[in-house]
């Protein structure tokens, strides 16, 4: 016990030192100018998506449920960020703590679709379910194509129509105008609050599976009759599952939100989607450290290579395929193995006898049984 | 006059108009068992008594009229030949398959329209035929999600690490010890599940069981793929878990001599339908089923004898 606590908690501090170290790298790169004003702008849209990332292994990983609509509560999350953070602007004037609001607006609403859509959703299984989330993104994209949201000193008006039905005082300001999106947005992202949000997600995401919910939700995935029939309600913890990764992904909308004086609802398209679950794909289902990694790459990859200009996105899935076949090589997995081992020799010495002597005992039951 | 004219009528119409009217009709009352209960249930209600319980598949009567009675520390066998329905009726009692026809009554309380966890809540457990392990978790893992009804942790509570957490997650770990150590198992608990040689996943998968604290233990092939003398400390085990725990068990099994050796009562079942009830020598010496079960392997015994 003493040794499997202390062993998936070191794992779960170094994905934090991991990222800790991140923004520890990026700050000194900043400060000394080595990191360039294009590759600065990627920072925040990168922490969104390392959340997205998180939040989508948490359905496709942890749950076992392929959802193609993940980017429909990332856009849940920024345009009610963007209004949250117009309301309470006129309140606060402190930014980060605007920020922090109204991603907390975002996580809630994307936290409360998700759960309304998770009613008929996770009566589904495998494709259907994929196909029925793949609906509801494209849904909530054109919903939010048609929706004007406008601001002035009454509060908040809203219409499916157009502009002016809105009837606005002459003082009034237009939040979301439909197709055109979110318009003069205040950008009060900021670098800190995005490391911020990555670290609260992944303490979500890692306490929640190190926990008796977590486990539920793993068993359901492993083997559901098996789990309904130690008593675990499946739907209840797929639900679970599906919520807080719609809470997530909310958080990380209105983070993504912020960073953009204006973005449209068609930037959060079945594209989108795809996009994070590819993350999550090349980092290893699952895994929530490597969806982590493979998110801050891929996001930062198309705008590191731009000095390549037309030939940018040939690299780009270039380095898709090579990564997708190296992981899958068993020899190339063999290499990756002995340096693992060789690095982890020195520390392991006094743990590995009995796991060897464990693992001994098994292998031989296992060819007695064979024997017979 | 007129009115007892009416009941009569509209029982078989009500049976007639479908299976839902049926279901709704289906709580019964308990009549006296004609099964063999050993004698230290008998004035007491028997832990599960089944009354005409019975499911089609299309056109199949897989499973007709099954009446039993289960005591409540009685170790139970089902046997009969492959296909008999032995499985399909441990479906049936965990509600895996919903009943075309009958009742399912768990100590008194009607199953009627219960979904599978709740039926393991209030108190019927099984294992499966094909081993069903959450086999990339540890052996711990396994007995702690068979402890999840018994332990409470909210979500929340989960994800904030509250000292409710640290206080739930010792008594997971103190209690999945306990139940592992049934069997000796303790050491193993930190290894994956999957890794284990067969005998210890059939033995985790019963303290799996356990774990959601069952009044009947239903084990499907318990013994399947285990030499003589793993059966023998399989059967030591079982009456070791019924004495510990004082809970009825009902088993599924094609090795006589652990069914013979320690069920007290034994249901044979052929087609569907039950073709004989009693205690062991009762089973051993009923003509019926030497021709339809026993003595069929009997003959195959001879064959290689010859």
């Amino acid at each position: 016990m003493e040794y499997k606590m202390s062993r998936s908690l070191r794992s779960n501090l170094i994905t934090y030192g991991i990222v800790v170290l991140f923004f520890v790298v990026c700050e000194i790169l900043i400060a000394t100018h080595i990191l360039s004003y294009s590759l600065q702008g990627q920072l925040v849209p990168i922490c969104a998506y390392v959340c997205m990332a998180i939040s989508l292994n948490l359905v496709v990983g942890i749950s076992g449920e392929l959802s193609l609509g993940h980017a429909g509560f990332m856009s849940i999350g920024a345009f009610s960020g963007v209004v949250a953070a117009a309301l309470v602007g006129g309140v606060a004037g402190n930014e980060p703590a605007i920020l922090v609001i109204s991603m907390l607006v975002g996580g809630l609403l994307a936290g409360v679709m998700g759960f309304l859509i998770s009613i008929p959703v996770m009566r589904l299984h495998g494709d259907y379910l994929a196909i029925v989330t793949l609906a509801f993104g494209e849904i909530i994209k054109n919903i939010l194509n048609n929706l004007y949201v406008g601001m002035d000193e009454s509060g908040l008006h809203f219409s499916m129509n157009s502009e002016s039905s809105l009837h606005m005082s002459q003082a009034g300001k237009v939040l979301l105008a439909g197709p055109k999106g979110a318009v003069g947005v205040n950008t009060i992202a900021s670098f800190i609050v995005g490391i911020l949000l990555v670290l609260f997600c992944l303490f979500v995401a890692l306490n929640l599976i190190n926990s008796r919910s977590g486990r539920a939700i793993l068993a359901v995935r492993d083997n559901r009759i098996a789990a309904e029939a130690c008593g675990i309600n499946s739907m209840k913890y797929r639900m679970m599952a599906f919520v807080v990764s719609a809470v997530l992904a909310g958080m990380a909308g209105a983070l993504y939100g912020l960073n953009y004086s204006s973005f449209i609802p068609s930037k959060f398209d079945f594209n989108n989607s795809i996009m994070v679950l590819v993350f999550v794909v090349l980092g290893g289902i699952g895994n929530i450290r490597g969806g982590m990694i493979a998110a801050a790459v891929l996001t930062v990859l198309p705008e590191a290579l731009r000095f390549l200009s037309t030939y940018r996105m040939l690299i780009y899935s270039v380095v898709l395929i090579a990564v997708m076949l190296i992981s899958n090589n068993e020899q190339a997995r063999m290499v990756l193995r002995r340096f693992k081992n060789h690095f982890k020799k020195s520390r392991k010495k006094k743990v590995a006898p009995q796991v060897a002597v464990a693992g001994a005992g098994a292998a031989s039951a296992k060819e007695d049984g064979a024997n017979d | 006059m007129t009115k007892e004219e009416k009941q009569v009528v509209s029982a078989p119409e009500s049976q007639q108009s479908g299976i839902k009217a049926r279901r709704v009709n289906t709580k019964m009352v308990p009549l006296p068992s004609t099964s063999i209960v050993p004698e230290r249930d008998l004035g007491k209600e028997p832990i599960l008594e089944c009354r005409h319980l019975g499911i089609d598949f299309g056109g199949l009567h897989a499973v007709e009229d099954f009446d039993i009675a289960v005591g409540r520390t009685e170790i139970a066998g089902l046997i009969g030949p492959n296909g008999a329905g032995k499985t399909t009726i441990f479906n049936l009692l965990t509600k895996v398959y919903q009943p075309t026809r009958g009742t399912i009554l768990l100590d008194g309380q009607d199953l009627n329209n219960m979904s599978v966890p709740k039926v393991n809540q209030s108190g019927i457990a099984r294992t499966f035929q094909n081993i069903r392990l959450f086999s990339n978790l540890s052996v711990e893992d396994n007995v702690r999600i068979g402890l999840h009804n018994q332990v409470k942790c909210s979500m929340l509570n989960g994800i904030f690490r509250t000292p409710q957490f640290f206080k739930s997650e010792k008594a997971f770990h103190k209690r999945a010890l306990e139940l592992l150590d049934v069997f000796d198992m303790a050491d193993l608990a930190q290894v994956s599940a999957g890794s284990l040689p067969y005998g210890a996943q059939r033995r985790l998968e019963i303290v799996r069981a356990l774990a959601t604290e069952p009044k009947l233990l239903l084990l499907d092939e318990p013994a399947a793929g285990m030499n003589p003398s793993e059966t023998s400390d399989l059967m030591d085990s079982i009456l070791k878990i019924r004495d510990e725990f004082q809970i009825a068990i009902m088993l599924i099994e094609h090795d006589m001599d652990l069914v013979m050796g320690i069920c007290e009562g034994i249901a044979v079942l052929n087609y569907g339908k039950i073709i004989a009830k009693g205690t062991p020598e009762e089973i051993q010496n009923n003509p019926e089923v030497i021709e339809a079960y026993l003595g069929a392997q009997a003959d195959a015994s001879a064959e290689k004898e010859a």
